[in-house]
This record gives structure tokens, C-alpha cells and sequence, in this order.
């Protein structure tokens, strides 16, 4: 279930890195700010799913301007794009989570629902309520991207982008308009995942910098924007941190992600399931 | 500027760097504030060597800073082993993980060598956690050993690090205007026809990851004895990263002056907000100047006066 969960904090990464080649280290960034607007929304009585879903046209009116700006500053330049990209989502990364030190402070916050305290067992086992909404929210967040993606007309279009942006060009359609709506979406899917991530567990600002491995870990394995491979490598994910956090210890456990993202690096970049 | 210019520089730079200290009337923390600028200045050239000349972003300084850190405490905890000793061993072991990181990610570009060197900055830190010898997670406090010749440590340790600057700085622009300098340069333009014209990449990045992590291990040597602590969650803490990265790319990647420039400017900047406002808003400015930079000034200010001087 935690690797269900880990794959729903990635799909949005999978869509703005894997298809779109955008170098998105600002992406668990967002997803933290994410996770604090649904906070803000909580302590007014909202439920925080209902919060998270509200929140995403907003993120994807975000998404679709950090796009724009990201294009306008570098796509378009072409040449050296790689090292200022990545140094301007950076930066984005550190304004995000100082910010929200400022507004918030460092503490951990967390938020309150009917269904958080409330665990059930089956058998032997103790399952607390809020994996399993955690759970279903990110099956149905992972089936409905990928239904998307596959079906519809729009979202072939981003598919098409992904493989080749000047045929795409050629047949009259316009990739940047395509590229901002994908990145919209992709934005909009990880205010969704914040909310889901305050309901798992506290947040703090910093958090942000563990889930930079978590979710590049994912997409990794998975092969990128392999939507089915995201869902996967989740569930690896999740059971190899598991193993590690009885085993060695919880202090362990923050270095399992990156391990594991530096081993398919090395032996299989393109992934479990890639292109 | 010549060769000749250059060395007269450095040696100004030096004579100023251990005179200072040994002048018993300047404020001491005007040291313990300049050291920590130094300090940026080394990692920030560092950083240029293998980001700013071969265009690899590495996210890792603080990993090699750490990594040298530790391998100091562990000297002086194990022999108590002199400064140059300790300085020594964290730039070796530093530039040891330099190379296995360059070997381990050699087939890696752009985003996915980033990334994986955010990975050896998480998972070093992992490891001193678990370490109990050198202090786990709550860390280690250190004994100042006693100084000769200087007033105090700190100002013995703001004059070795100015010492350090101008032997990084020297070896950066030795880097830029030998060959390897333009090779590196090639590689960054295009790996695959650098390759095909003879160009040795493979040594070169190698070669590159090394020397990096090695001025970075170095840079981190002196740290736990200036602090007379250490801790791996600020030891092995990635705003290292915005700052080296930040400083080589607000100063200006293509030349060895640039990561000077930016880290002067930067560290001043940040020890002066950290004092006056507080130390996340020291975070915060580097990060906002750096995204500005990123946009509006690409090629940093030396860059900037460039332009400037051929209008």
C-alpha cells in the first residue's frame, strides 16, 4: 500500500519528466506546497481529498504558468537549456520550501479526518484506515492518467509529443500549447498527491528533499512516462523500504530510494519497463 | 589576464590571506564570518570544474564536503592527526568517492547525473547516521587542539583556507587553459563529436569528478574543528549545493573568475542576512538571486562585464 502510495507522489513526475523531458526537481517541492494549501483548507473544517480535489484546477493554472515561463526562458533559447534548467528548478525547490518555512514555521503538520485515527485488521494484521483511502485515491489517480493518456485525444497528443515533437509539428499541431496542458495536469495530479501525503503522514517543510529520491526513483525504474511501470516500480519501492525499516531500522530507511535509484542508474537507465 | 598577472595575484591574495590574521587588531569575527566566504569560494570553483567547464550539474557537494568532514574527524579521533593531515585525508577519501561516482555514473547526462548525485548525498549521510564511532545522529563535539603563531584557531583556519582558495583558484585555471580545459569545454558542446575527434572523454570526466571532489573534501576538512562540532543533518545539508552552484552560476560558469565573484558576493550576502534577518532568509535570497541570474543574466557577471567592456 505504501508503494501504491509512492506511485501516485510520482505520476505527476512521470508525465512532466518522463514525457515531457522537463528536468523537474521542483516537482516534490510543489507537491509539499501541496500538501500545505490542503492543510490550510483542513483547519477550516475541509476534508482534506475534497481539498486536494479543489486544489487541483488552481495547481493546474500554476503548472501551465511555470511551463510557460520554463519555455519562454529556456526551451526556446535551445543550446545549454540542461545546466540552467536544472539549476532554475533548483532554485524553484529551495524558494518553495523556504517559503513555506517562513509562512509556517518548521514544525510538522498534520490534518484531521473521521477516517484518520480508525485502523481495521485483517487477520493478523493491523491496516490503518488512512493507507487504505491513501491507497484507493492513488489506484484511482493512476488508472484514470493512464486511461487518459491512452484514449483520449488529448492525451495521445502528449504521448505524441514525447516521441516526436517535430512530426507533431508537421501535422499542423502546436506541441507547446499540448506540452502546457501536459504539464498542467501534471501539477494538478501532485496537489492531489501533497493532500494524500499529509493524510499518510506529518509534513514539514523539508520533506520535500527525501521525496526528490523517492519519486525519481520511481519514474526511473519505471521506465520513463511508462504509466503502468510507475504503478510497478511503486510497489517495489514501497516493499523494499519495508523490508529495510524491519530489518535495519527506521534510520536506515531515507537511503533505500536513493540506493535503488543509483543502481538502475548504473545497470539499467532506461528503466524496468522503458521505451 | 596573463599568467604573470595571475600569479601576482595569487601571491597578493595569499600574503593578504595569512597577514590579516596575524594582525592582532581586526575584529575576530570578521574571520569567522570570512572563513566561511572562503570556504564557498573553494567549493564554488570546485563545483565550476566539472559544472561550469564539462556542463555536468552535480547536486552532491555537500556529499564530497561531508565525506571530507568525517574523514577529518575520524584522523583526529583515531591519531589525533595534525590540520594538513586531517585536509589531506578529506581531500583524498573525497576525491576517492569523486572518482567512484564518475565511474558509476559514466553513461549518465544532464538530469540523470544530477540526480544521481543527490542520491550519494543521501545515502553518505545515511551511512555517518548509522556510524556510532563518529557520532551517529546526534554527533560528535571536538577539542581545539592549541595554535601557535595566531591569536586564535579561527584566524589559523582563515588563513589556511585562503591558502586553499588560491591553490583551488590556481588549479581551476590551470584546468581551464591547458588542454584538458578545452577538452572538458568539447565534451560539453557535444559529447559524441568530441569522442569521434580524438577527444578522451571518459579520462576526462573522470578526471574531472576527481579533482572536483577532492578541492570539495578538501574544503570540508577544516569544518568540524571550526565549528568544534559535527553532525551529519548540517554536515551533509543541500543548501551546500545552492550555495556552490548558486555562486559558480551568479559569478559566471566560462571563466575561473566567475565562481570567485559569485561566491564572494554571496557569501558576504548570506553571513550579513543571516546576522541582521535570519538564516532561512539567507536561503531564500540565494535561491531568488539565482533563479534571477538563471533567466536574466545566463552567463553570470562576468559575463555581464564582458559585455559591458566589448560595447
Amino acid at each position: 500500500m505504501l508503494g501504491c502510495f509512492y506511485a501516485a507522489v510520482s505520476i505527476g513526475l512521470s508525465v512532466s519528466f518522463g514525457l515531457l523531458d522537463v528536468p523537474h526537481v521542483a516537482h516534490p517541492a510543489i507537491m509539499v506546497l501541496g500538501s500545505y494549501c490542503t492543510w490550510m483548507l483542513s483547519v477550516r473544517g475541509w476534508d482534506p481529498i475534497v481539498a486536494g480535489v479543489v486544489l487541483m484546477p488552481l495547481f493546474f493554472v500554476l503548472g501551465v504558468l511555470i511551463y510557460r515561463f520554463y519555455y519562454e526562458v529556456f526551451e526556446k533559447r535551445g543550446s545549454d537549456a540542461g545546466v540552467r534548467g536544472l539549476a532554475f528548478f533548483f532554485g524553484l525547490a529551495f524558494i518553495i520550501e523556504v517559503g513555506l518555512i517562513l509562512v509556517f514555521g518548521v514544525d510538522q503538520r498534520s490534518v484531521e479526518a473521521a477516517y484518520i485515527g480508525k485502523s481495521f485488521s485483517v487477520g493478523d494484521f493491523r491496516i490503518p484506515m488512512r493507507m487504505v483511502v491513501a491507497f484507493g485515491v492513488a489506484l484511482l489517480l493512476t488508472f484514470s492518467l493512464s486511461i487518459y493518456l491512452s484514449k483520449t485525444f488529448t492525451g495521445r497528443a502528449i504521448k505524441a509529443v514525447a516521441q516526436d515533437e517535430p512530426a507533431l509539428r508537421l501535422m499542423g499541431a502546436n506541441p507547446v500549447r499540448i506540452k502546457q496542458w501536459a504539464f498542467g495536469i501534471a501539477t494538478a495530479v501532485s496537489a492531489l498527491a501533497g493532500a494524500m501525503l499529509i493524510i499518510v503522514s506529518p509534513v514539514e517543510p523539508a520533506i520535500d528533499r527525501l521525496y526528490i529520491g523517492r519519486t525519481f526513483c520511481v519514474v526511473v525504474l519505471a521506465g520513463l512516462g511508462s504509466m503502468t511501470g510507475t504503478l510497478a516500480a511503486g510497489l517495489i519501492l514501497g516493499v523494499a523500504e519495508s523490508i529495510v525499516l524491519m530489518q535495519l531500522g527506521a534510520s536506515w530507511a531515507p537511503a533505500v530510494a536513493f540506493s535503488l535509484l543509483l543502481i538502475v542508474l548504473g545497470i539499467r537507465p532506461q528503466g524496468l519497463f522503458g521505451r | 589576464m596573463s599568467g604573470r598577472n595571475f600569479w601576482i595575484g595569487a601571491v597578493a591574495v595569499l600574503v593578504l590571506g595569512v597577514g590579516l590574521p596575524l594582525a592582532p587588531v581586526i575584529n575576530e569575527y570578521f574571520f569567522y564570518a570570512g572563513y566561511m566566504v572562503l570556504t564557498f569560494v573553494v567549493l564554488a570553483t570546485a563545483w565550476n570544474i566539472l559544472g561550469g567547464y564539462a556542463g555536468y550539474v552535480n547536486f552532491g557537494p555537500p556529499a564530497f564536503f561531508g565525506v571530507g568532514a568525517y574523514a577529518a574527524v575520524l584522523l583526529f579521533k583515531w591519531v589525533q592527526a595534525p590540520l594538513a593531515a586531517q585536509i589531506a585525508g578529506g581531500a583524498a577519501i573525497a576525491g576517492l568517492l569523486g572518482f567512484g561516482v564518475g565511474l558509476l555514473t559514466l553513461r549518465l547526462r544532464g538530469i540523470f547525473f544530477a540526480i544521481a548525485t543527490v542520491a550519494v548525498v543521501f545515502i553518505m549521510e545515511t551511512l555517518m547516521i548509522n556510524w556510532r564511532y563518529v557520532g551517529g545522529a546526534t554527533g560528535l563535539q571536538l577539542l581545539r587542539p592549541p595554535v601557535e603563531l595566531f591569536d586564535s584557531y579561527t584566524r589559523m583556519l582563515f588563513a589556511v583556507m585562503a591558502l586553499m582558495s588560491v591553490a583551488a583558484v590556481s588549479i581551476a585555471r590551470y584546468i581551464q587553459v591547458s588542454w584538458i580545459g578545452r577538452g572538458l569545454r568539447a565534451l560539453r558542446d557535444s559529447e559524441e563529436a568530441a569522442e569521434s575527434s580524438g577527444v578522451p572523454t571518459l579520462k576526462l570526466k573522470l578526471f574531472a569528478c576527481t579533482v572536483s571532489g577532492a578541492l570539495m573534501g578538501a574544503a570540508g576538512a577544516p569544518m568540524p574543528m571550526y565549528l568544534s562540532f559535527i553532525e551529519p543533518a548540517s554536515t551533509f545539508n543541500l543548501s551546500y549545493t545552492i550555495g556552490a552552484l548558486g555562486s559558480a552560476i551568479i559569478g559566471g560558469m566560462s571563466h575561473w573568475l566567475g565562481p570567485i565573484v559569485g561566491a564572494i558576493l554571496l557569501g558576504t550576502l548570506q553571513q550579513v542576512v543571516t546576522v541582521t534577518i535570519s538564516s532561512e532568509m539567507n536561503v531564500l535570497v540565494v535561491g531568488v538571486l539565482l533563479v534571477l541570474f538563471v533567466v536574466a543574466a545566463p552567463e553570470g557577471i562576468v559575463g555581464l562585464f564582458k559585455r559591458i567592456f566589448k560595447k
